[in-house]
């Protein structure tokens, strides 16, 4: 957790006015507490030539991790492993940032009392933060850097030079010159740009970062080429839906109890901006499609098996012709969004007694299910590995017996015509298969067979001639006369 | 079961059954409540006086009666689906009322009773003019009851009460007894051994070749076992009268118990004259008796009319009936659970053969009792959910078929030839065990409670079950092939000692303590815990496990699978059985499974994302950052600035830092295929029909060691270990010192075991825990001792450091170790489950448990 700031001089400019603008005696080191530990401010070096002020904050690893409140039994913290060994002490995070704007505060600010006129006049600056964590790579930092008139040197770190194979970590080497900045410039891009390019997990934003985003990009962020991803990597924890819905801990505790990482497990619901903000045409078209081929089947109480997110819920209820729409998933975290993008709670009661959402798995048979017009899979079966697909299969067309069932799934084949996916790779990284037209229709018919129902194929989306609809949609229907099984026990 | 109107007598004697719904019926005053209490459990009575003031404060509220028997029967009800006899005081006079309460009796399937007090006007009067309370009753309210009472008594039977006493006048009240009787099916006081025998249809012959092999001779067993007759002994085949004659004679002198199958039941009509159908085989059985004497037709009639529909046995560990039961019919008795027991449930739909559509009862059986039943023919007799079908179609050419209870053996004669050929081809009916029918949601879903062997029962929080859900529905194995996860394992006690978080002196003390002797120190492998399940080949993964295709299964500690590539995972299963074969152990072991308790390494295989995104980049930053913080705080000192407590300080979180580094690397080694991946097996958790959970330890190993040693691939790998008296001060140290060499080359510490495996506090010997008669409760089945130097993976690079670790040192371990137990005790019932052959859920629910138990707060770190 450090940087340093250089400057060089002349006789009439020495370069120690860095101690001036700073506030800090060149001849001293001083120390400064912040909440997360030490702050140290020393010159390595300081003459008229050239000056370097070193900024170094000594970070508490055991006090950074908070006490659990209540949660963790008998006292002990209640809290992810990830947080008690982490990069935390080392890297130039949104800490350092923290720490910057606490130590160097007038400097931020522009104010030097002892020498009123230093701070707007710009002279040589050079900046080198040896370990910033760059999520989006030498590449971003470049992009952000530029545009405000540094000249960037930006230098991966790799993650282990005894495996090479490992490739580079996702630290660099960042050395910024310019001749044209002021020091209270350098200082505000440093303090935003830090936590934007660490864009680390587990530091709570507070609530009046909008404004502290505000002044610190005073003249230099309504302009930058970049503001947009700026603004909502820096408040991206304040705005985001998903984010809030995180604090699962016991998913986090399963995935470190089997040392992988909680979004490895906690990912049925997609990155936020993706189907979130602006859907994309598919996923309109997949919609319209399963609603046209609802109505068809004049279906009215209706089963949304792995809803997500509840964008199809959501359409339905628009329709009164549903009168009842169940929306299952297994992941809490999806219903919890669910939930809100429905605003279920301030729902009025005729509406909202329509609607009901509840956590089921697929894998197993549920009782609840059972009875009803018409089931929606819509892009389910493909997060599903494929030797577990019959249970999938009974507890849908076996036990819970819809009338309808739609299914519907990526066709691979259309994979080619994505510009943006790489040969051979599938949509999203937890599809554990994409089938192409054939594959999806053999099975299809096949539990049509095993279960009594009649399957048709619908294309969705452009059905390109040679390599199909990017997805496809098999309507299943229960063959006449076929009575349900449990309503027939109940009757 | 005649109306009880003889005048009063001294003492009349009132059987009433154990399990019914006994409702009194009187006038106000006619001593209702005093009558209820001489003779029944306070808790058994519901008046509805009581339930008046429970909804309007007030007993007398005429005006509360419709809530207040709202709640009279909400509580009967709950009572009767309980299985307890319930009494209620009301004066039940009106035939409304009392038609409400048959209804119940027919929801809960139980007898409803009728006890009238028929007691003169003038004595109810008086007694409510001396209650305050009823001091203000008009007269003509107890006119009314009386009037309705008498208008009553002649239709109470044919209102469905199946038992009526009427007590005339206030002597017979007085003098009264009620005795419990025991209902018809219950036969729990009678437990065995049984032979529990499929449909025979009229195949002497083959009953006769059967009953030999299960040791008869003359329908009579040497060791006192009875023989149980599942029903369908006539019709179809050819010679009824022949099996009737051996059952009836068997019933007869006390060796066999018989219950009724549809088809004695038709047949049992026809004797009695009614107008049936000679259809499904009754004609043959007609044939053949035309032969026979009237006397043994009469004696057949009185037989096949005495059969009760069901048997509840052997403490209520075992059903038997003819087409199956759900667990709420258990012992009850009524029409419906009659007609159950005889036909089964049907959907209502019929098959392409015109045959009725079963409706498939066992798949959601979830009953403790095991349901031993036949009915519905099917090629082999399979046990799904704790029952088992015993139709193997002798009649149609397939084999009579028997069960030893409690042994769950199954004894079966081919039939001699095809007596009758089947309207439909024979196939299994009972699915799970082939087709992939899954769990159903209730078996794991909210707030649960597992009962355990060994740690009693064990609860599961309803947001620890959810996040579990999550975890075994999108990535676990096939829960068929996921018969246990592993425990957590609680660390040592904190040390004390400088430079130390944890010290093995500590777990000997504690062991000590505990009262073990024993220990066995285990090396802790630097990779990830790993469960594998070896059959010999598919075919045992298919009539064992019930799947198609996989020899087994290898997965994580949550139930994932090791390798996202199946044939990997064959692979490494193919090498491990060659070492099982060579060892010879599927002989040695009478198994053609086993279930191994593993570490798989090198953790880099599976914790790669971890390392790369935690452990080599906090690596990765440290390095970055310290040698241009150390040059700064170098170039200030030389100009003579004050930093040396600064720069002494970051030179040594450079080298905790370093050394951090170190720590991690040890557990990466670069793999190519299989080359370089290593498994190390600690305990043979499991094999055909036993447990080895409570194996003692020494002999696991030495197992384990042949098994190593008989690996050609380079794949096993052993454990090293070092055995470690805890009283015995020269053995302490001599492990302390294992301890400090291994973790002293970097290795990643011990786990301390008491050598008999399964131990209770107090008694070191593990074959007394596992008698079941152990006191006290389980001990730690380990503690791990974790070096210093790999703790600094989990507690931090600087975690050393004397303020850090004073600091660290206030760690809570009670709650892991509760977690720790909590979960093993489910890892030992799944392990048990497992092996008695007990159905998927039963074990699913076990090892469910230990998954979501894993998602409890507790601190990561220990």
């Amino acid at each position: 957790m450090f940087l340093t700031i250089t400057t060089t001089g002349t006789p009439e400019r020495p370069a120690t006015d860095l101690g001036f603008l700073l506030h800090k005696h060149p001849e001293k080191s001083q120390a400064f507490s912040t909440s997360y530990g030490k702050a140290h401010v020393l010159y390595p070096e300081a003459d008229a030539e050239r000056c370097t002020a070193a900024l170094l904050l000594e970070v508490d690893a055991v006090a950074l991790v908070r006490r659990g409140k209540g949660k963790g039994r008998g006292g002990a913290p209640d809290a992810a492993l990830a947080q008690y060994v982490n990069d935390r002490p080392y890297a130039a995070s949104s800490l350092l940032a923290v720490a910057l704007s606490g130590v160097f505060s007038s400097a931020m600010r522009g104010v030097c009392n002892a020498r009123p006129g230093l701070p707007a006049q710009p002279r040589p600056l050079r900046i080198e933060v040896p370990a910033l964590p760059a999520r989006g790579g030498p590449e971003l930092v470049r992009r952000l850097f530029e545009p405000l008139g540094w000249a960037v040197t930006v230098e991966p770190v790799p993650l282990d030079v005894r495996f090479p194979e490992w490739g580079d970590s996702r630290y660099v080497r960042l050395v910024l010159e310019s001749e044209a900045l002021t020091l209270a410039e350098a200082l505000r891009h440093l303090y935003v740009l830090l936590p934007v390019l660490d864009d680390a997990k587990h530091y709570w934003v507070a609530s009046d970062e909008v404004d502290k985003l505000l002044r610190a990009g005073e003249g230099w962020l309504p302009d930058h080429p970049e503001q947009k991803v700026i603004t909502s990597r820096y408040l991206s924890r304040r705005w985001s839906l998903t984010r809030q819905a995180m604090e699962r801990l016991e998913l986090v505790r399963l995935a470190e109890a089997d040392d992988s990482e909680v979004e490895d497990i906690d990912n049925a619901v997609e990155a936020e901006g993706e189907t979130e903000e602006k859907p994309t045409p598919l996923a309109v078209q997949r919609r319209d499609a399963i609603i046209t081929a609802l109505k068809a089947s004049g279906a009215a109480r209706v089963l949304d098996l792995g809803c997500g997110q509840g964008q199809l819920v959501q359409a339905l209820l628009k329709d009164p012709a549903f009168t009842e729409i169940v929306g299952v998933d297994v992941s809490m975290r999806a219903l919890t969004i669910a939930g809100r993008r429905l605003k279920l709670d301030r729902m009025g009661e005729r509406q909202a007694a329509r609607v009901k959402l509840f956590q089921s798995s697929l894998s197993y048979t549920d009782k609840r299910l059972a009875g009803y017009d018409a089931a929606v899979l819509s892009e389910v079966i493909e997060h599903l590995d494929l030797p577990r697909l019959p249970a999938l299969e009974y507890a849908v067309f076996g036990a819970a017996r819809p009338r309808t069932v739609l299914v519907t799934t990526p066709n691979v084949e259309y994979n080619v015509r994505w510009e943006s996916l790489p040969a051979g790779h599938v949509r999203h990284g937890d599809h554990r298969f994409e089938w192409t037209r054939e594959e999806f229709r053999v099975w299809a018919r096949a539990v049509a067979e095993r279960h009594g129902y009649g399957v048709e194929f619908v294309p969705v989306g452009l059905d390109d001639p040679e390599v199909g609809p990017p997805t496809q949609m098999a309507v299943f229907q229960t063959e006449k006369n076929d009575v349900n099984v449990k309503e027939a026990k109940a009757a | 079961m005649s109306e009880t109107t003889t005048p009063a007598t001294e003492g009349r004697v009132l059987p009433v059954t154990d399990l019914s719904l006994v409702v009194l019926v009187g006038a106000s005053g006619s001593g209702k409540s005093t009558f209820a209490r001489r003779h029944f459990k306070p808790t058994e009575v519901i008046s509805s006086d009581f339930c008046r003031g429970l909804v309007s404060d007030d007993e007398n509220d005429q005006s509360a009666t419709r809530d207040a028997f709202d709640v009279l029967h909400y509580i009967a009800g709950k009572r009767l689906a309980a299985g307890r006899r319930t009494v209620v005081d009301a004066t039940n006079v009106q035939q409304d009322a009392r038609k409400q309460l048959i209804q119940l009796a027919k929801q809960y399937d139980v007898l409803p009773i009728a006890i009238v007090l028929d007691v003169p006007e003038q004595v109810c009067a008086e007694r409510n003019a001396a209650r305050t309370d009823r001091a203000d009753m008009p007269r003509r309210v107890i006119q009314r009851h009386t009037r309705e009472l008498r208008r009553s008594l002649r239709q109470l039977e044919r209102e469905g009460f199946r038992k009526v006493h009427v007590l005339r006048g206030v002597a017979d009240v007085e003098h009264a007894t009620v005795v419990t009787e025991k209902r018809f099916n219950d036969l729990t006081h009678l437990t065995g051994p049984f032979d529990i025998v499929g449909d025979i249809h009229g195949c002497a012959s083959e009953l006769e070749s059967l009953l030999g092999k299960l040791g008869y001779v003359d329908g009579v067993h040497p060791d006192g076992r009875t023989a149980v007759f599942v029903g369908d002994l006539v019709d179809r085949g050819p010679n009824s009268p022949g099996v009737l004659r051996r059952v009836m004679a068997m019933v007869k002198s006390g060796n066999a118990l018989c219950v009724p199958g549809n088809h004695e039941n038709k047949y049992g009509r026809y004797l009695k004259g009614r107008n049936v159908q000679h259809t499904h085989g009754l004609a043959e059985t007609i044939e053949q008796m035309d032969g026979e004497s009237e006397e043994f037709l009469a004696e057949v009639r009185q037989f096949i009319d005495g059969l009760v529909s069901h048997y509840v046995l052997d403490g209520g560990r075992l059903v038997v009936c003819h087409a199956g039961l759900p667990e709420k019919y258990h012992g009850r008795t009524s029409g419906r659970v009659r007609s159950h027991a005889l036909y089964g449930d049907t959907t209502g739909e019929t098959d392409e053969f015109g045959l009725p559509v079963r409706y498939p009862w066992a798949e959601d059986y979830r009953g403790r009792a095991a349901v031993v039943y036949g009915h519905t023919p099917v090629p082999e007799a399979t046990w799904l959910n704790n029952t088992i079908c015993l139709d193997t179609g002798a009649v149609f050419g397939g084999k009579l078929t028997a069960l030893r209870w409690p042994e769950r053996e199954l004894v079966d004669v081919p039939a001699e030839q095809v007596w009758y050929e089947p309207t439909r081809p024979l196939r299994t009916e009972a699915p799970g065990g082939h087709d992939g029918r899954p769990l159903d949601l209730d078996d794991v879903r909210g707030r649960r409670v597992v009962e355990t062997r060994h740690s009693g029962r064990v609860s599961v929080r309803e947001e620890n079950a959810a996040a579990a859900l999550e975890v075994m529905s999108r990535f676990a194995v096939d829960p068929r092939l996921l018969p246990y996860l592993p425990p957590t394992m609680a660390p040592t006690a904190t040390s004390h000692i400088d430079g130390y978080l944890e010290h093995p002196a500590e777990a000997f003390a504690q062991y000590a303590a505990d009262g073990v002797e024993r220990v066995v120190c285990e090396e802790k492998h630097m990779g990830s815990r790993a469960v594998a399940l070896v059959c010999r080949d598919a075919d045992v993964a298919r009539k064992r496990f019930g799947v198609d295709g996989p020899t087994g299964s290898l997965y994580t500690r949550t139930g994932r699978p090791f390798f996202d590539d199946e044939s990997v995972t064959e692979t490494i299963l193919d090498r491990v059985r060659a070492a099982v074969t060579e060892a010879g152990l599927w002989a040695d072991l009478e198994t053609d499974w086993l279930l191994l308790d593993a570490e798989l390494m090198p953790w880099s295989l599976k914790a790669q994302g971890l390392l790369r995104s935690q452990y080599a980049a906090v690596g990765a930053a440290s390095g970055a950052v310290f040698p241009g913080a150390l040059a700064a705080l170098e170039g200030a000192s030389a100009r003579g600035v004050d930093v040396s407590d600064l720069l002494a300080r970051q030179r040594e979180r450079a080298t905790d830092a370093a050394s951090f580094t170190e720590a991690y690397r040890r557990y990466c080694w670069t793999t190519d295929g299989l080359d370089g991946v290593r498994l190390a097996p600690f305990q043979i958790l499991a094999v055909q029909g036993r447990s080895l959970a409570a194996l003692p330890h020494d002999e696991q190993l030495a197992l384990l060691d042949r098994l190593v040693e008989h690996d050609g691939t380079g794949l096993l790998q052993t454990t090293r270990r070092l055995y470690v008296d805890t009283g015995d001060p020269e053995s302490v140290r001599a492990g302390v010192d294992w301890w400090l060499e291994m973790t002293g080359r970097g290795g990643e510490g011990m786990v301390v075991k008491p050598v008999g495996a399964v131990v209770r506090w107090g008694s070191p010997r593990s074959s007394e825990a596992e008698s079941g008669g152990g006191e006290g409760r389980l001990v730690q089945p380990g503690i791990k001792c974790r070096g210093r130097e790999y703790l600094r993976i989990i507690y931090g690079p600087e975690y050393t450091r004397p303020d850090n670790l004073a600091r660290l040192r206030q760690r809570f371990l009670n709650h892991k170790r509760s977690l720790a137990i909590r979960e093993y005790a489910l890892g030992l019932e799944a392990l048990d489950r497992l092996a008695e052959g007990e159905p998927l859920w039963r074990v699913h629910e076990a090892v469910f448990g230990v998954l979501a138990l894993e998602s409890e707060p507790v601190d990561p770190r220990l």
